[in-house]
């Protein structure tokens, strides 16, 4: 297909602490080595799309030009919560399909070790008189007097309203601890995570409780990381060799959606609706469906998030997103592996990185790279982000044929 | 007698204290919030002021035992459906555990005081605390 787009090169940095480099360290080191994964160099960019959340107002991709090359390209600085990573190589992407870039780059970066609880909006400050503030007219901070805004309170509700919904009679901290036990698994097997050590059910339980039923374990790991994909029109990876055509990932899809109106959706954010239409939209222009996909890499910022998404993402039948992670089958050595990177309670999640980190992953087992976690045969993988606010981000990435 | 505020302005405190919301005349989406127009259908019509049940069904919650600075915990925050419309709230006048917080449980509105300011000025809080003491 001629308005095909490929991905010819992708990396991601280490995720953890790198208390010795900036977020522009991290990027260029992200953008350099999805350059040289694809074969090419600056010289070939024609537009670069960057994200950097913490530092919407800088100009990341600026920022990093100004240290891998001004070559005079068009920069398109994006900010898109947790789904600014996906955002990012969306922009690109769009860029050539709309046949004004043969050739895109993707960056996203975040510095993350050590911030504490990323809470919500709604701080207006205490002073000494009761004074009617902001849009609720609220004269005390909401966050804790009025619910909760804080991220780990949010995606507890967002579990626990699935478990109601669907009449579930067990134990919810032991579910979603069977979740978050699954992740860290996973991550033992990856070196590029920023925990890898395997945690038992009662380890993931008996831990600091932050909102109940998720503690820390079962929390996103805050973490430093970049990550980067450069992106090709058809056309121009016709021209490349036999080797970079070999390795390179067809997108079948990209999708970006924002939520549409819900009851109750300002007043507890609906990540669902948003991830069932950009999932519907995704497998209908892949011309694929759920039974078809080899790995999935799930927005798992929480164990509560990770249950809904495989609901969402039509894993499993409408309502048997219990039944399908008691089935064994998003476990690396089940019918369906979701999050086999340990995902982000153990790989980590800098937020701006982990729309193309999540990518990148799921490139490397198409490629054959992923080494002693590598899903044998893996031939097509879904990619999903989600940020609030919202912004649901769905790729579906396949082997190339070459 | 002391002047009151409620902690919202869609909290409102005459008579038997109660939550009210803005509703689209187009549509009949609610809102808690100042509206601009309608998230739902667009409309910039109009608003009416219309009350919300007092009592309600908990969809979710959550026991959060890491807040900001100044809220006690643990402290349970939920979503309330009342009547059909989904309310923000705390579940309160209940221990805060699993084994007295149960998804589907039957709540009404509390209101309670949050301090009094230095114009001598008490704010009031509400949140939902169970219908039958378990
Ligand atoms: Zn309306």
């Amino acid at each position: 297909m001629a308005d095909t787009v490929w991905i010819l090169g992708i990396t991601m940095t280490k995720f953890g602490k790198h208390p010795d480099a900036d977020t522009v360290d991290l990027a260029a080191e992200a953008a350099l080595g999805a350059l040289a994964d694809g074969g090419v160099t600056i010289e070939d960019v024609d537009v670069l799309a960057a994200g950097n959340l913490l530092g919407a107002g800088a100009g990341i991709g600026q920022q990093l030009q100004k240290q891998i090359g001004q070559t005079g390209i068009p920069v398109y600085n994006v900010a898109n919560a947790c789904a600014t990573g996906a955002t990012a190589l969306r922009t690109a992407v769009m860029a050539i399909k709309a046949g004004e870039a043969d050739v895109g780059l993707a960056v996203g970066v975040e510095k993350l070790a050590g911030a504490g609880l990323l809470a919500g909006g709604t701080r207006a400050g205490d002073s000494d008189t009761w004074q009617p503030r902001g849009r609720y007219g609220a004269v005390a901070a909401l966050d804790g007097r009025v619910g909760t805004e804080t991220m780990p309170g949010v995606f507890a509700q967002v579990g626990m309203q699935y478990l109601h919904e669907h009449r579930y009679g067990g134990t919810p901290l032991e579910l979603f601890a069977r979740i978050s036990e699954k992740n860290h698994a996973h991550s033992t097997l990856n070196p590029l995570a920023a925990y890898t050590k395997a945690m038992s059910l009662e380890q993931i339980m008996g831990d600091l409780m932050i909102a109940y039923p998720n503690t820390r374990p079962m929390c996103s790991a805050n973490c430093d990381g970049a990550a980067a994909a450069v992106v090709v029109s058809d056309a121009t990876l016709k021209t490349l060799s036999r080797e970079q055509q070999r390795r390179a990932v067809k997108i079948s899809a990209s999708v970006l959606t924002s939520d549409p109106w819900q009851e109750g959706c300002q007043v507890l954010p609906d990540v669902n609706t948003l991830t069932r239409s950009a999932a519907r939209q995704a497998y209908e222009q892949a011309g694929v469906g759920p039974d078809d996909l080899d790995l999935v890499e799930l927005h798992d910022c929480f164990a509560t998030a990770e249950l809904v998404h495989y609901d969402n993402l039509g894993l499993c039948e409408e309502g048997g997103a219990v039944d399908f992670l008691e089935s064994g089958a998003p476990y690396r050595d089940g019918r369906m592996p979701v999050n086999v990177s340990g995902g982000l309670q153990s790989k980590g999640h800098p937020i701006a990185a982990t729309g193309i980190a999540n990518i990148w992953e799921v490139c490397h087992h198409l490629r054959g790279e992923a080494g002693p976690r590598q899903i044998e045969g893996a031939r097509v993988g879904l990619a999903h982000v989600i940020g609030l606010g919202s912004a649901c981000g769905v790729h579906i990435l396949e082997r190339s044929a070459a | 007698m002391q002047q009151r505020t409620p902690i919202v302005d869609y909290l409102v405190l005459d008579g038997d204290p109660h939550l009210v919301a803005s509703e689209c005349e187009q549509c009949g989406a609610r809102y808690f919030d100042r509206r601009n127009a309608c998230a739902a259908c667009g409309a910039a019509g109009g608003f009416r002021q219309v009350a919300i049940d007092r009592q309600g069904e908990l969809r979710a919650f959550t026991i959060v035992s890491m807040a900001a600075p100044g809220i006690d915990v643990p402290f349970v925050a939920g979503v309330v459906d009342c009547g059909g419309t989904t309310v923000r709230a705390n579940v309160v006048n209940t221990p805060p555990d699993p084994d007295h917080v149960r998804l589907g449980m039957k709540l009404r509105l509390a209101t309670f005081p949050l301090g009094t300011d230095s114009a001598g000025t008490e704010a009031v809080g509400f949140g939902f605390e169970p219908l039958e003491q378990s």
